[in-house]
This record gives structure tokens, sequence and C-alpha cells, in this order.
């Protein structure tokens, strides 16, 4: 009963704020229509098929009736009216919008996760973990574990492998039996080996830096021109480029919550560092992370559509809101409906999530409350 | 033979915290011991060092800028300092707990009561969901809480001072520690709540057989439940004995301040007895006695030497050859006058 108590306060909160709640209702809308679009128009005979050529009826404008003399049976369209007109080779746009609109939805979704875990995992790390040191043979192991991959990633697969081995190997035992190797016993030359020389948090936050600052999108079109087009790659590039964010929200959390009373508290009870940071910290430092990830959905979608419309996205037959955009713009005066749909489609819910995103930050952070 | 008794020992202390510029020597050789169902009192002003020496005792000093030098933990014959982190993990919780100063932060705000008790179990115990529940239930009803079921699913925020330090109680009691730790339980709440707290205490110690090492700065909280008391002053146990050989027969003029600062009744109007000066800080403490420069008894030979304890019979020991030479046998309320 007291758990909705907290519950019930968020959601009055959010009904203040009728852009959020609009926002939020788009949200939901998307979701269901992206859900039915992946229904409707996959499998092996879909219920509405984005990728039916009908080359008698190009260019349709929207709400047309479908010319019933010319089509085979097959060829109808199911709801027997272009909704939103048709392509240059006949296929129906309302169709091809819906396919487009699941395709939006996980790449917003998974790059986003992706990211938020990569954030969490890299700034947890820092904020927690951040005052130790890295030694100079730590650094040493990873060039070598790095050098491994790289021999593996082109070719040279037993030598790599060794090297891979070889470093893992060494860097887990020097993590697992610290006292062990901490070198003490060994002459001073070798001991150099063993004096930190980074602190952990200054190699993450740094290394947060250096991503920053990267172009990008540029960088996510030249990974996605090396790499084999799918949908998977470009999730796994968008949210490997946009966890910068997430993790300097984390460590900051993560600096104040650790000096926290309830931390030092559960530390007495007996609790480990992985149940502290997992089931202590993390719970009260997501808030932040919540409302830049609802708008980094947003981001997501955007450059998604952005690489379609390029043509580095999706490959062709299917049909995402970048490429339906791409393939219109040049029919843009014949058949606006090309452009319009999708350009619109986009515009809403990339809005809709900034909105709610920021709804949401408002809530979560007491400060902001008082201004509305 | 008296040895199978003591639960808990601290061996000459030695901690500091190190600096960029400085070095804060916080434990300057501290040793008291914690025997089976007793009661023992930490006494001192803020900043001398108990709460320190509480958390060395669980490893819970965070290393660096901590560093223990010399001395040792040891609890029923293990050396506390030199067991690996994840047998200290054990024992934290499950033979020694502790009950932290701060009600108010102490507590997660976003997990109810019951969980955070329910956590003290889960990480120590294999036990299933009802029974946790169950046990979570009789703990906060034996801490005092009323309405303990539905107290629960309260949060932290939900709560007052005076439950949420019981709150804190019943965590530290979950797994039925030997020894709970209670690092100035009652300086977060009001005096009546205070009352209810210490008399908590000591009921749940005769109930539960167990010992509590009590940390406090108020002399007077400690008079009702204490059997052995320490007073630590600057890093350093300057007195020590039964609580009624402290109360009655001080024997260290830091003792002695502690107790004339005390409110009492029939000194009524009078002004309020304060020591002068404060407490040095850990990184520039004053050689030989560490009170000496507070202190109107001082001689010559206190600025130079820091004192050996001086034995007065019955376990009571103090840090002040001036007072146990000649003085110690009268009741002194200032001693000042008959020394000038």
């Amino acid at each position: 009963m007291k758990k909705r108590a907290r519950f019930q306060e968020f959601c009055e909160l959010l009904k203040e704020n009728k852009l959020a709640v609009a926002g939020f209702i788009i949200f939901v809308l998307f979701f269901c229509i992206a859900v039915a679009g992946l229904l409707l128009t996959s499998g092996a005979k879909p219920v509405i098929d984005p990728a039916m050529v009908r080359l008698e009826e190009k260019l349709r404008p929207p709400l047309a009736r479908p010319n019933l003399e010319v089509l085979r049976p097959d060829q109808i369209p199911r709801l027997n009216i272009y909704l939103l007109g048709t392509d240059d080779l006949g296929r129906d746009v309302f169709a091809r919008m819906l396919q487009g609109a699941w395709v939006s939805l996980t790449v917003g979704f998974v790059a986003v996760g992706i990211s938020v875990l990569v954030g969490i995992f890299m700034g947890g790390i820092a904020g927690y973990y951040g005052q130790s040191r890295v030694r100079v043979d730590q650094v040493l192991a990873t060039i070598v574990l790095f050098s491994g991959a790289m021999l593996l990633a082109f070719g040279l697969r037993d030598a790599g492998l060794v090297l891979f081995i070889i470093a893992a190997i060494y860097i887990f035992s020097s993590l697992a039996f610290e006292r062990v190797l901490s070198g003490r016993h060994l002459p001073a030359s070798v001991q150099v080996l063993f004096r930190g020389v980074v602190s952990i948090d200054t190699l993450i936050m740094r290394f947060v830096d250096v991503m920053l600052c990267f172009p990008s999108f540029f960088l996510i079109l030249t990974v996605v021109a090396l790499l084999p087009a799918s949908m998977y790659n470009i999730m796994i590039v968008i949210g490997l480029t946009s966890w910068m964010g997430s993790a300097r929200f984390i460590r900051a959390e993560f600096l104040s919550l650790r000096e926290q009373d309830f931390v030092t508290a559960a530390r007495a009870l007996g609790v480990n560092d992985w149940r502290i940071i997992f089931r202590h910290m993390i719970p009260n430092a997501v808030a932040p992370v919540l409302v830049s990830a609802t708008i980094g959905i947003a981001t997501a979608i955007l450059t998604e559509a952005g690489l379609s419309f390029l043509g580095f996205g999706v490959p062709p037959p299917h049909a995402t809101w970048g490429n339906i955009l791409s393939d219109g713009k040049r029919f843009i005066f014949d058949a606006p409906w090309l452009t319009f749909a999708p350009g619109l489609a986009i515009l809403i819910v990339v809005l809709a999530f900034n909105l709610f995103g920021e709804g949401l930050r408002d809530i979560l952070n007491p400060k902001l409350r008082e201004r509305y | 033979m008296e040895n199978n008794h003591i639960l808990l020992s601290v061996q000459d202390l030695h901690l500091h915290f190190r600096g960029r510029r400085q070095l804060a020597r916080v434990l300057d050789g501290v040793s008291y011991e914690v025997r089976r169902e007793e009661t023992v009192c930490l006494v001192g002003e803020s900043g001398c060092g108990k709460t320190v020496s509480a958390l060395a005792i669980l490893g819970l000093i965070p290393r660096p800028p901590g560093e223990i030098v010399s001395g040792d933990v040891m609890c029923k014959g293990k050396s506390l300092l030199r067991l690996p982190e994840e047998e200290m993990r054990q024992i934290r919780g499950k033979h020694i707990a502790m009950v932290f100063q701060e009600p108010m932060t102490s507590l997660n705000p976003v997990f109810t009561v019951g969980d955070q008790i329910a956590e003290a179990i889960t990480v120590h115990e294999n036990v299933d969901r009802a029974e946790i529940r169950r046990r979570c239930v009789q703990l906060l009803s034996d801490v005092g809480m009323p309405a303990a079921a539905e107290r629960l699913d309260d949060y932290p925020h939900q709560l007052s001072g005076g439950q949420r330090q019981r709150v804190m109680i019943a965590m530290a009691l979950a797994c039925n520690p030997e020894i709970v730790i209670a690092d100035e339980p009652t300086t977060a709440l009001d005096v009546t709540i205070q009352a209810q707290i210490v008399s908590l205490f000591s009921e749940l110690q005769k109930k539960r057989r167990m010992s509590v090492l009590y940390i406090t700065h108020d002399l007077g909280v400690v008079a009702g439940i204490a059997d052995r008391i320490y007073v630590m002053y600057a890093g350093i146990i300057v007195e020590q004995g039964d609580c009624s050989d402290i109360f009655r027969n001080p024997q260290h003029p830091y003792t002695r301040g502690l107790l004339d600062s005390l409110p009492d009744r029939s000194r009524r109007g009078e002004k309020l007895h304060s020591i002068p000066g404060q407490v040095p800080d850990p990184a520039c403490k004053p050689g030989g006695c560490p009170f000496h420069p507070r202190c109107n008894l001082a001689v010559d030979t206190c600025r130079h030497v820091l004192p050996a304890m001086c034995d007065h019979g019955n376990g009571h020991l103090s840090r002040c050859p001036v007072l146990s030479a000649g003085l110690g046998k009268r009741n002194l309320r200032h001693v000042a006058d008959y020394v000038e």
C-alpha cells in the first residue's frame, strides 16, 4: 500500500505538466503502432505487405482507392485504400511506415539500452573504484590484450590467441591474488613495474573526454561504412558512441553516494561491494540517467533516420522512416506525401520523447519543481 | 581463566591518516576490551578517535588515507586486521554489528524498512522469504516499534528519528551478533527519545545476552547502563575502570572535567562548568600528556613524558601521576584550588 504512494505522487506531478503527458501519450501510441507494425508486416504472408510492388499504381496520392481493374487479387491492399498513398514502385506507404516504426522503436531502445548499460558500468567503476590506481604491469598487460585482439581480428589466429590468453590470465590473476603478486619481494628495478601510475577514475574519465571529442555522427558513419549493413550493427554502434553522458552522471552520483552513511552502514552489515553498487547505489543514482536516456532515445531515432537517409542504414528492401524519406525526396514536388509522412512521424516522435524526458527531469529533480 | 570472557580486544592500536602535507595520528595506542555480556562505554569529546576505533574494529577505515601502523584487534582469538576481506565480511553484521550515529542518513532512502532489515539476514543466512518476513516483524517489535508489521513497508522518510534509530538497531540485531557497537546512537535524537533508546539498549543486552560497546560523549547516558567505562582523549585511553569507580573516584583531570560539566540539580543557578580549550588537532598534538594544555594540574613532566597507567585497584587505571601521587583520595570538585 505504501509502495504505491510514491508512484501516485509521481503521477500527480506528471499530470501537472501537460506537455509531458502529451509526450507520454504519443510515446505509448508510437509503441503500440510499432508493435502492431511488426505483427502486421512481418512473416511469409504479411497482413499488410510493405514490399508488394504494383507498377500500375505508382505515386497515388493519400486516401486514393486502388484501381481494382488493373490489380491481381493478391495485390489489392487489405484496407482497400492507400491511406498514405503509394511510392514510385507502387508500394503502400502506410505499410512501409508501419514497418519503419518498428525499426525506429527498436533502434531507439536497444541503442539507448546499450549506452545506458555501458555508461552505468564505466561510470560505476570510475565512481566506486576510482581512487585505486592502475599499475604499470596492468597497463602493459592491457596493451598486450588489445594487440592480441587486433591480431585475432586481422586473421592471425594463433599468435593473437596466445597473446590474448596470456594477457587475460595475467590481468585476472593480478586482480584475484593481489597480495601474492604485489611484487614486494622482487628487486627494485622490477618493482617499477608494480607502481601505480594513474587512477582508474582518471583513466576512464579521460577516455570519456576523448570519446566526446569525436564528432559522433561521422564516427558512426565511418564505422557503419566498414561494417556489413544491418539493423543490429547500427544499434550497437549508436549505443557504443553515446554512453559518455550517462557515465558522467553515474560517476558524479557515485562519488557523493559512496560517502553516504547508509553505504557505510550496509558495509558494516557485511554486504559485499557488488551488492552495494547494484542494490544501494544504482537505484539512488539512476534518476538523471533515466532522463538522459529518454532524450537519448529521440537522438538515437534521429541518428538512425539520418543514417538511413544517407543510405548507410538498414539495407533497402526493409523500410525505415529514413529511407522512405530518402526515396521520396526525388519526387518532392510530384508526390510530397512521400517526404511529409516520414518527416512528420520523425518530428512527432522525437518531440514527444524530448517533452517526456524534460517532464521526467522536472519531476525527478525536486530542485527544478518549484519553477512551474 | 579471565581471558576466556574477553570477546573483543583492541590492543595498542596506532592508526594514522596520511594527508598530502601532514600526518594525523588519530589513534595513539588505544587498548580496550569487551567481555561477554557486558556493556562497555567509550567516552570522550568529539574528534578524540572513538568512532575511528570502532570502524577500525570492523575494518571499515578507508585505506588509503587510513593506515594501521601497529597494534591489533582480536575477536575470539582471531586477529581481525589480518583476516582477508571475504572472511571479514562474514564477521560484520553476523558477529559484530554496528549502529550508526545519524539515523536520518544511515538508511537507504529508496528501500522500505523491511527490505533493509531483510538485507542483513539474506547476506548472512539462507532462509526463505516468509521466514525472513516473520523475523523482520519480530525484530521490529523487539525494538519497540508499534504496529511492526505495517511499518515494515514504510520508507525511511515516513518514520520519525527515534523510529529510524529503532530500525537501525533492528538491522544490527538481525543476525544475533555477539557484539553490538553503538556509535552515539542517541546524539541525533531529542532527550525523551534518548532515554527510551538507552533503556532499549540495556534491555536488549540483557535479553539477548550480548555485549555492547557504547560510544558516547555524554557521561550522563553512561551512568545508567555501563559496566565498565573507558575515557578517551586525543587518541589515547586516559582512564578506565568500573562504572562506579569512575563516577565516585575519578582519577584523571579530564574525567573530572567531564563529570563537572554535567548539569547537576544541587548546583542550580551556578555557571555550568566547562573544560577550557579544545581537543587538539590530531595532526599537531602537544607532546607529553596530550591533555596538559587544558589541565590545571599540569606539572613540568606532563609536558614531556606521556604518563603511564597508574593502577588504583579493581581494574581502575588512569594516566595521571599528579592525581595518583597524593590528591587522589580526596573527592575534589575543584582540584585547582588545592594545587595553587
